[in-house]
């Protein structure tokens, strides 16, 4: 493992030698506690600081519109091409809930047959991660699924040791850049001063609603046909804020668009929502999750127990966007509590 | 990882026939410019429509039949409404195949029961016809047919071949008709118990509305067919093929996408999901 350091006054150096390279987002405020990964060319506009943004870095990764094919009707046949448009950009302050959320979609996509537009995509993007040395508030439950601590899934990784910066270095691509700009590294009483922060960390971070993480998929099992889900769905107003700033939600659809010049034309890849009534909704007319409560329950296992089943990993990364974003205060942790509830009877 | 290889892209093809059979069901033949489309039984496709939209439907043609294949299409959404318009010799963009084939070699050497209601006839065609081309490999061969009517009735001239060949046992009921027609009236469900099969050496596959399953399953345990011998083909929206879209995942405790995991599934492998 290698380390370097930062001086907190160098972070505008930083964030310009690397603005020089490629476009650099970061997150930055707008207002009334919430914030978001935009552009920024200093670090006075970042936000070292910040609740987990409105929507995650997979922004990025997948955005909400892609174009996939171009096609072209002017000849005597058709003509289709793969669209991608790729531009480089370094992702900087992403917390390690976000990170593991990346990786939950890097698998996916790499699952045959692959999805090449996000896998070239991905290439393009340089991921700086940025750890969180307290909670951000109430809704997280990153220590139920360990996403607290950096497991990987970054080029570059700082830790805020007080006066200075502690950099991971994880890749070639993310030492190049460090030795590009001539990083002092770490001494021992730096990794000392981790240490210490992590010890520290140990006790802040707890796991969030006392319910085993490893038992959760086989609760759900037994909760399959449970009341809970139609309280849950009682609530729900299905407009699908949950699964737009969920980090591994990833379902999608596909339109088809025509130009003006009524010859060309283009499909689109754009986010869509399993809480939407139509989601699962058949041509001739049936509807086979019809219902909120389905759809709800649908949600969760989504997050803790399909994934258990085909990755071995949970697809939730704690990040608490979903019951921070619910208009309808439905909260991922209450749910998960009432499922361990339930599942003693 | 070069991106014209991209998983969007489609494969050209060229409608070589076209047959309206029904007021709301067309037939297509379609050749690929790079000839096979190279399936199995049960499998679908994408078929796009540039500026309108993709649809997943059945193939219903045996592989066994080359240089070609059909696909049955039922005017029901805006895009199979729009693929209506299209004739021989029109262009036609297709991704696929896609999907688990019905498990043909698992049944190699047992009996078979088929049991179509309405559109249903399509992707099970796509086996009827495989079994009939390999029908020494298969024991006895059952197949029962339901539709709305007489009129509503689909490959009827393929079905008239069935019910003369000896090697088969052919049985079709309507659920109402004129005076004039001589077969059985009623729901399919009323044939299966007249069906002479030794369960344990017997594979049903059936196929049809989700209304019908619940009932044709129930008749098919009465007659102690396991579970695991029932097979089903099921109906979702596919948006992608490749297992990510979402919009297809059976609501059902386990993890199932319909068009990577089916859309041919036993009974016992889908038994506990509200719908089938």
């Amino acid at each position: 493992m290698k380390y370097h350091v930062l001086e907190k006054e160098q972070l505008n150096c930083f964030i310009k030698s690397l603005a020089k390279k490629m476009k650099v987002v970061a997150p930055i405020s707008k207002g009334h506690g919430n914030y978001v990964f935009g552009e920024v060319k200093s670090a006075d506009e970042i936000s070292l600081n910040y609740v987990p943004t409105i929507l995650p870095p997979k922004k990025y990764f997948m955005p909400t519109k892609e174009k996939m094919l171009d096609f072209d009707l002017s000849g005597k046949e058709p003509k289709d091409t793969a669209a991608l448009d790729l531009e480089e950009i370094a992702i900087f302050g992403v917390h390690t809930c976000d990170l593991a959320g990346i990786q939950c979609l890097n698998i996916v996509f790499n699952e045959r047959p692959r999805d090449y537009n996000y896998l070239l995509r991905k290439e393009k993007l340089f991921i700086i991660g940025l750890e969180c040395n307290k909670y951000c508030d109430e809704y997280a439950s990153c220590t139920l699924v360990n996403s607290h601590l950096p497991n990987g899934g970054y080029d570059l990784f700082f830790t805020d040791l007080g006066d200075r910066f502690l950099i991971n270095v994880n890749t070639q691509k993310g030492e190049d850049f460090v030795e590009s700009i001539d990083l002092p590294k770490a001494e021992p009483k730096d990794m000392t001063a981790l240490e210490k922060l992590r010890e520290e960390k140990k006790k802040i971070f707890r796991n969030e609603i006392d319910v085993d993480p490893k038992k959760i998929p086989e609760m759900l099992d037994k909760v399959y046909n449970s009341k809970l889900w139609e309280k849950v769905g009682e609530k729900c107003l299905s407009c699908g804020n949950c699964t737009n700033v969920c980090p591994t939600c990833y379902c999608f659809d596909m339109e088809d668009f025509i130009n003006l010049d009524l010859k060309t034309g283009y499909r689109l890849r754009t986010w869509d929502s399993c809480q939407f009534e139509t989601f699962a909704t058949v041509a001739g007319g049936e509807n086979f999750r019809s219902q909120r409560s389905m759809r709800q329950r649908h949600r969760v296992y989504r997050k803790f127990k399909f994934p258990v089943d085909k990755f071995n990993r949970f697809f939730c990364t704690g990040c608490g966007r979903c019951s921070r974003t619910c208009m309808a205060g439905i909260n991922l942790k209450e749910i998960l509590k009432e499922v361990a509830e339930e599942s003693k009877f | 990882m070069d991106i014209n290889n991209s998983n969007w892209r489609i494969r050209r093809g060229k409608i070589i026939d076209s047959k309206q059979m029904t007021p709301s069901e067309k037939w297509f033949e379609i050749a690929l410019d790079e000839k096979e489309l190279d399936h199995e039984p049960g499998q679908f496709v994408q078929v796009e429509l540039f500026g309108v939209g993709e649809v997943p439907i059945s193939i219903c043609s045996s592989p066994t039949k080359k240089g070609s294949f059909e696909l049955t299409v039922r005017a029901a959404g805006r895009v199979t409404r729009e693929m209506h318009k299209l004739e021989k010799g029109d262009f036609i963009a297709i991704r696929g195949p896609f999907g688990r084939p019905f498990p043909v070699k698992t049944m190699v050497g047992n009996d078979l029961l088929f049991v179509a209601g309405g559109l249903g006839i399509a992707p099970l065609r796509s086996l009827i016809n495989y079994v009939m081309d390999n029908r020494r490999e298969f024991g006895k061969v059952d197949i029962l047919l339901g539709s709305k009517s007489p009129k509503d009735m689909l490959f009827s001239d393929e079905i008239g071949k069935w019910g003369k060949r000896l090697d088969v046992n052919f049985a079709c009921t309507v659920d109402k008709a004129e005076p004039e027609w001589k077969g059985n009236v009623g729901l399919i469900t009323s044939l299966i118990p007249g069906v002479n099969l030794n369960p344990e050496r017997t594979y049903a596959v059936v196929v049809g509305p989700p209304v019908m399953y619940k009932f044709v399953i129930a008749e098919l345990l009465k007659k102690n067919i396991p579970e695991r011998h029932i097979v089903l083909s099921l109906e979702r929206h596919m948006k992608c093929g490749m297992g990510k879209c979402g919009h297809c995942q059976i609501d059902h405790p386990k993890n199932y996408y319909c068009c990577k995991d089916g859309p041919t599934f036993t009974y016992d492998e889908v038994k506990d999901a509200k719908k089938l």
